[in-house]
């Protein structure tokens, strides 16, 4: 048995399900020529001398407001950096709302709001939009879809190909802030301190990171599956492998709290403002540096390097162990985005 | 996070590896080797986690044993939750149960075509579910070591107090020390120690296993799930055996007392009592589950809906039993990576992260 007579939750986890069922059933219909092909953040297109990047993003986070931001927020961020780790300085965004009949008016307020500010803090523009009522329990309050448009940053051309031997991996910073932040808010967990959504955008660390432009291989935002779907997917089907050092894998203390208690694996959970960048090794401090002299790059580290175990993800574990990491399954946590 | 990272310590943990490997040593040069059954699924995890396995020496096998309460669940009980969700029928579970096959589908599956299946993180969410729809049934699937069994059951006294009559749990709960005793009884299964639970140790008291090592004669350690408690109840075991001891150890004495946790006996006694249980892919261990007292009735689900959760007829092929009872490793299962995956799983130990096959799948391929 491999397939499934119906749509499962699964199938919207980010992981080996939802890949299965994209490859199955889009890639077969649109992804066999143009753009689309392999499946990259953003689709490249070339309009004359210009080169923009074109991509899009759903959201349907529950709770619509959760400590750290709000799905107002989530949805400019979501594809505002969709558009910008594919190497694209991001200019404009559509917004459509589905809106559940009965959502308080006060509540849209906020989060329209949001989306506005979040927008200004990153110079993004919304220019066009779609609105939709649906009656009571056809959806949950509010799920937002936004597209967005970027213009390419000449020279910063990166991708699956240029990955080498002895390249860098590096995080931005802590992994799986906004996935345990959802959860603890879902669960009411109480923690020592609030455990706040990592939710922001990484277009000024793509920014930076242009400036080393030649030495930067592969540009993600970690979202949902966490590092070790976007990990395992660099691997698959290529000629090298990647080893994690689980010591310098940066966590926040409460993201861990929260993992240890539902019994999750960390290296599966979202972030939302997060980036992983594989790079030459000569260029990764100054990276590193130049990415912690901002705010949302301030935890940025080492995490690992890219290897000629073909096809593998391996961490070191903390007690010099070593084992597989690999694509999560299915449903791990719905709706956290 | 400071309690845990303690035992996590990766210099302690390299001393406590040259410890063991210098006890393997030893008993090499005795012609002896060590096969350790961890019998609780959350040391399986742990060990593949922090890949432990790797850095023990050739002559310490470890074995996964039974401690999985998904893996251990009957195909039966599975078709039963399906068939109360299909009936309309709200059907409340921890996730690990949503993919376990039964005879042909899976609880996703009903889910998937239109069943009311909720998963949730505490049982207690099945008593406000109870309250928000008093029309509805909800049932809850209580399956699980002597750990879970006393939240699980906390909801029918709740659900008494508050006087929810739309509210009853499906049991197939187990008991750890009468599984003990049939797979050191079991001639098929070569152990010689055991690793064993650290949180059901600390619901039964150390005192609970005294019995089981006098008669089996089998150096056994209770040892915690971090990965030095781990190493530290390896190397507990080996002591024993290169000096032909046989004793019951408490390593995780921080956590487990001898006597228990009294108020979780008592619930568990108030409301519960021993029966035979059927553990998928071994069969019938007498005593070894838990079933609801007769002045409970109102709130067990096989009796409400009359509803049987024996029979079933699981996958021929898998050789889940095997791999349970520490047979064969998972790889050696003729399914293992191939028509059985943690995506399409056929058998339950591919399915809970605490599974065997699951476990090898995801960090040892």
């Amino acid at each position: 048995m491999n397939e499934t007579e119906r749509i499962l939750l699964g199938h919207g986890g980010g992981g080996k399900l939802s890949r299965n069922l994209i490859d199955r059933e889009i890639v077969t219909r649109f992804g066999t020529d143009g753009p689309l092909v392999g499946l990259p953040d953003g689709a490249r297109l070339k309009l004359g001398e210009e080169t923009l990047v074109f991509s899009t993003d759903s959201f349907v986070v529950s709770p619509l407001e959760f400590p750290g931001g709000d799905i107002g927020r989530l949805a400019v961020h979501g594809t505002v950096n969709d558009v910008s780790v594919s190497g694209a300085e991001p200019l404009w965004l559509s917004l459509a709302l589905i809106i559940e009949e009965g959502l308080e008016m006060t509540v849209l307020q906020r989060i329209l709001d949001s989306v506005r500010e979040a927008a200004d803090e990153i110079g993004v523009k919304v220019v066009t939009g779609d609105t939709k009522v649906v009656a009571c329990g056809q959806c949950d309050r509010l799920f937002i879809n936004t597209a967005g448009i970027g213009r390419k940053i000449p020279g910063l051309n990166t991708g699956l190909d240029k990955i080498k031997q002895g390249d860098v991996v590096i995080t931005s910073g802590t992994l799986g802030d906004h996935g345990m932040a959802i959860m603890a808010a879902r669960e009411k967990l109480t923690l020592n301190n609030e455990l706040l959504s990592d939710t922001g955008s990484v277009h000024r660390l793509v920014s930076a990171a242009a400036e080393w432009a030649d030495g930067v291989r592969f540009m993600r935002d970690p979202t949902r599956g966490g590092i070790a779907a976007v990990l395992g997917e660099i691997v698959e089907d290529h000629s090298f492998g990647i080893v994690l050092k689980e010591e310098k894998i940066p966590y926040n203390p409460d993201a861990r709290a929260v993992a240890e208690v539902l019994g999750i694996d960390l290296m599966h959970v979202a972030c939302e403002g997060r980036m992983l960048l594989i790079c030459a090794p000569e260029i990764a401090e100054k990276i590193i540096a130049a990415w912690r002299a901002l705010s949302e790059g301030a935890g940025a580290a080492i995490i690992g390097e890219v290897t000629s175990d073909r096809g593998r993800v391996i961490l070191k574990t903390l007690i010099g162990g070593r084992r597989m990491v690999d694509i999560p399954q299915g449903e791990l946590l719905p709706r956290i985005c | 996070m400071k309690y845990i990272d303690g035992f996590r310590n990766h210099l302690a943990a390299k001393s406590i590896t040259e410890d063991i490997h210098r006890l393997a040593g030893e008993l090499s040069e005795q012609n002896k080797d060590a096969r350790i059954m961890e019998v609780c699924g959350s040391h399986t995890m742990s060990i593949a986690r922090y890949g432990i396995r790797q850095i023990l020496p050739e002559n310490v096998r470890l074995i996964s044993g039974p401690g999985c309460p998904v893996c251990v669940t009957d195909a039966a009980y599975i078709d039963a939750a399906i068939e109360l969700a299909e009936r309309g029928i709200h059907v409340v579970t921890f996730g690990d149960m949503l993919k376990v096959p039964g005879s042909s589908r899976t609880l996703a599956d009903a889910r998937g075509a239109g069943g009311k299946v909720h998963v949730c993180y505490s049982p207690l969410d099945a008593v406000k579910l109870a309250k928000e729809s008093p029309n509805e049934e909800f049932v809850f699937l209580g399956i699980g070591f002597e750990t879970t069994v006393p939240p699980v059951i906390s909801i029918i006294k709740k659900a008494k107090a508050e006087k929810l009559t739309n509210i009853s749990v499906l049991t197939a709960f187990k008991l750890v020390p009468p599984a003990l005793e049939a797979l050191a009884s079991d001639t098929d299964v070569a152990v010689n120690g055991f690793l064993l639970p650290a949180h059901v140790s600390a619901i039964i008291g150390a005192d609970a296993y005294e019995n089981f090592v006098e008669k089996y004669k089998i150096p056994s350690v209770i040892a915690g799930f971090e990965p030095l408690d781990i190493l530290l109840g390896i190397k507990g075991l080996l002591e024993q055996l290169t000096g032909n001891r046989a004793e019951l150890v408490n390593q995780y004495a921080r956590v487990v007392r001898k006597q228990g946790n009294r108020i979780a006996l008592n619930l568990i006694h108030d409301l519960l009592e021993p029966a035979d249980a059927s553990w998928r892919g071994i069969g019938t261990i007498p005593q070894s589950g838990l079933v609801l007292r007769k002045e409970f009735s109102n709130f067990d689900a096989s009796k409400k809906f009359n509803i049987s959760t024996q029979g079933g007829a699981p996958d021929k092929r898998c050789r889940c039993g095997d791999v349970l009872r520490g047979i064969i490793f998972p790889d050696e299962c003729p399914l293992f990576d191939r028509e059985c995956t943690p995506l399409f799983p056929v058998g339950p130990c591919m399915v809970s992260s605490e599974g065997s096959c699951a476990a090898y799948y995801k960090y040892s391929r």
